[in-house]
């Protein structure tokens, strides 16, 4: 495996340090969602974050996403401080660091594959005839080429996640950062997406794959495992 | 995104659901439209207004009859005696120095011959300055010498559309008519003036000195001597109007011995009060007008952000979507900003079109007047992107401020 080993923490694309998330602060209903949470994760790793349903791992998620601010600790997502940055600059760092994929792939049903791929570079300014051009070049890296003129709904649940995927990829965000993506697949077709993961993580994207299937989190180089707002233990692969 | 990008994507959402886009369209068709219709009606009227006001002059005072009480109190007619008489047409000239034009009238109805065609219209016995107050010109032949004014000619001058009507393109002047049963010789013809502000014809009259009316039209229903049932007084400066008629008003009183408290048997007219009131009433009704097509063209705005909520509610996983991508509220608020102004824009256009067409039948078969120029257009253009963004800025809002992880996880 070609898991990079440098130790320098300020090479870290996810940097945490004492990360913590509480919902309702100060109510009856305050829940601490994740309580100093530390972690590190460097360019071209491929790591996975496990952990039962309500252990935090989705607000981890939302954190490390960019969508929503920590209520105390420190996050630089890609050397960026989130916590001071408002919904307006979030997005923006969103654009430029952060390739999500998600459970549901969450394409859009009226366009087309070519469409959805190309729709994040319509945030960044690219120019609508090279936009067609990268989005036919991302659908071709990852295997659906021919597809480009289809609609989701024309497409299998591993095809549409590979869409997702190269929508993923197309502003060449430096984390790619993947919601169960192998959930609503059969165990063939999750195997062939986590296949194409290990190949983007060759050619030097960095994965972060969110899951609660030990033998999906198996796949990657390090293993970190949430429990009740905590990252309890981080094993070898 | 460029504009025409964001333009781009809100047509594509809104094609979507073409149907329910088109009928949200149609609330600003209906405003649009209405206020094009009723904004050139009016317009129309005033334009009118404008026309009567040109055409009568604002520097012009009419006097005539006052009502007077009978035996038992009751209240005659203003115009079933005479009060007023050549003199006082000729004090009014002397003794007020501002007066420019003064001239008393007669007038009446008849049947005009020529031939074998015959015309019913009204004759109107005039003095000299009589052309200068009204503004007439003569298209052929002359105006009355001073001979003429003496009575024992017979001379006539004929309105346009009694020109036509009893000669056709056949020269008039120089022939003879019969007014009644008198023959007059017409010595000239009016140039036509076509519709006055009420509506009339104004074209339709004959004119005579004023003695050859009395003696030969009025017949003999025992006049006073040298009667006239109106004194028209021009005035040069119209801002000596109110002063002016004051003069003549005391002149009045003084010569028909009226004491004070008495009520005056006589009243002068202020042609310019007349046409403020009307002018007044046609502001109201413009107001009134423009308000119930502002009524229906915020009902249409209604209607742009209720399916606009509507339609954040329905896409509130695409916009989670795009954020997760990239968007930031300024951009969702602007998509969203534009499919709005894209209903209203596509319903201001159609409006328009539709309001022309309508403004043109009011104006074809309808009694309204109807003025219908670029600046009402412009201004209905500017009314349907005004709602659109007033309208759509909430719900745009609304969308922007969506949490993107609540966003996404709605199913």
């Amino acid at each position: 495996m070609s898991a990079a080993v440098g130790t320098s923490d300020s090479r870290a694309v996810i940097h945490a340090q004492g990360l913590g998330k509480v919902y309702s602060p100060g109510t009856q209903a305050e829940v601490v969602a994740l309580d100093g949470v530390d972690l590190d994760i460097r360019a071209g790793e491929f790591v996975a974050i496990m952990g039962p349903s309500g252990s935090g791992k989705s607000t981890l998620m939302n954190l490390i996403g960019c969508l929503d601010t920590p209520s105390s600790g420190r996050y630089l997502c890609d050397g960026e401080d989130v916590a001071t940055l408002d919904a307006e600059a979030r997005a923006r760092l969103r654009r430029d660091k952060i390739g999500f994929v998600f459970q549901g792939f969450h394409l859009l049903p009226r366009m087309s594959a070519l469409d959805n791929v190309a729709l994040p570079m319509g945030y960044v300014g690219v120019s609508p005839d090279e936009r067609q051009s990268r989005a036919q070049a991302a659908l071709e890296s990852v295997g659906l080429g021919e597809r480009a003129g289809h609609r989701p709904n024309e497409l299998s649940g591993g095809q549409q996640q590979r869409v997702a995927i190269a929508r993923a990829l197309i502003n060449e965000p430096p984390i790619l950062l993947a919601d169960e993506p192998t959930g609503a697949l059969d165990s063939r077709t999750g195997e062939e997406i986590l296949a194409l993961f290990k190949q983007l993580q060759r050619r030097g994207h960095t994965v972060v794959l969110i899951t609660h299937d030990a033998d999906v989190a198996a796949h990657c180089d390090r293993v970190f495992v949430m429990r009740d707002g905590r990252m309890h233990e981080e094993e070898a692969a | 995104m460029s504009a025409w990008e964001v333009m781009r994507t809100a047509v594509f959402a809104l094609r979507g659901n073409w149907l329910r886009s088109a009928l949200t369209s149609l609330g600003v068709i209906i405003g649009i439209a209405a206020v094009i219709v009723m904004v050139s009606v009016g317009q129309g009227t005033q334009a009118e207004i404008d026309k009567l006001v040109s055409g009568l002059g604002s520097n012009r005072l009419d006097v005539g009859p006052g009502s007077r009480r009978g035996p038992g109190g009751a209240r005659l007619s203003a115009s079933s005696y005479y009060t007023l008489d050549e003199d006082a047409a000729e004090a009014i000239r002397n003794e007020i120095p501002e007066v420019q034009y003064v001239a008393g009238s007669l007038r009446g109805s008849a049947q005009v011959v020529f031939a074998e065609n015959n015309w019913a219209t009204s004759w109107e016995g005039v003095q000299p300055d009589f052309f200068a107050l009204e503004g007439w010109e003569i298209a052929e032949g002359a105006v009355f010498d001073a001979r003429d004014y003496g009575g024992a000619s017979k001379p006539v001058i004929l309105g346009d559309s009694v020109r036509r009507e009893l000669f056709g393109d056949a020269p008039a002047v120089g022939q003879s008519v019969r007014i009644g049963r008198v023959p007059f010789t017409v010595v000239g013809t009016l140039a036509a003036k076509g519709q006055g502000g009420w509506g009339q014809d104004q074209d339709d009259v004959v004119l005579v000195p004023l003695e050859t009316g009395r003696r030969r039209l009025q017949g003999s229903t025992g006049l006073p001597p040298g009667a006239v049932q109106q004194i028209a007084v021009g005035v040069a400066v119209a801002d000596d109007l109110a002063y002016v008629q004051g003069q003549i008003e005391a002149l009045l009183r003084q010569r028909h011995r009226i004491q004070p408290g008495d009520e005056d048997d006589f009243r002068v007219r202020n042609i310019a009060e007349i046409v403020a009131t009307r002018t007044q009433t046609t502001r109201l009704m413009s107001l009134l007008l423009g308000a119930v097509a502002s009524i229906s063209l915020i009902v249409g705005g209604i209607g742009i952000m209720n399916i606009m909520l509507v339609s954040v509610t329905e896409r509130i996983r695409e916009i989670g979507l795009r954020m997760a991508v990239g968007a930031g509220p300024t951009d969702i608020r602007r998509q969203f900003l534009a499919e709005a102004m894209l209903i209203s824009l596509v319903g201001g256009i159609v409006g328009i079109a539709i309001g022309i067409v309508g403004a043109l039948l009011v104006g074809r078969l309808g009694t309204l007047p109807v003025a219908l120029n670029g600046q009402v257009i412009a201004m209905a253009a500017g009314f349907s992107i005004a709602t659109g963004l007033f309208f759509g800025y909430y719900p745009a809002r609304k969308a922007s401020q969506l949490d993107p992880i609540e966003a996404l996880r709605q199913q």
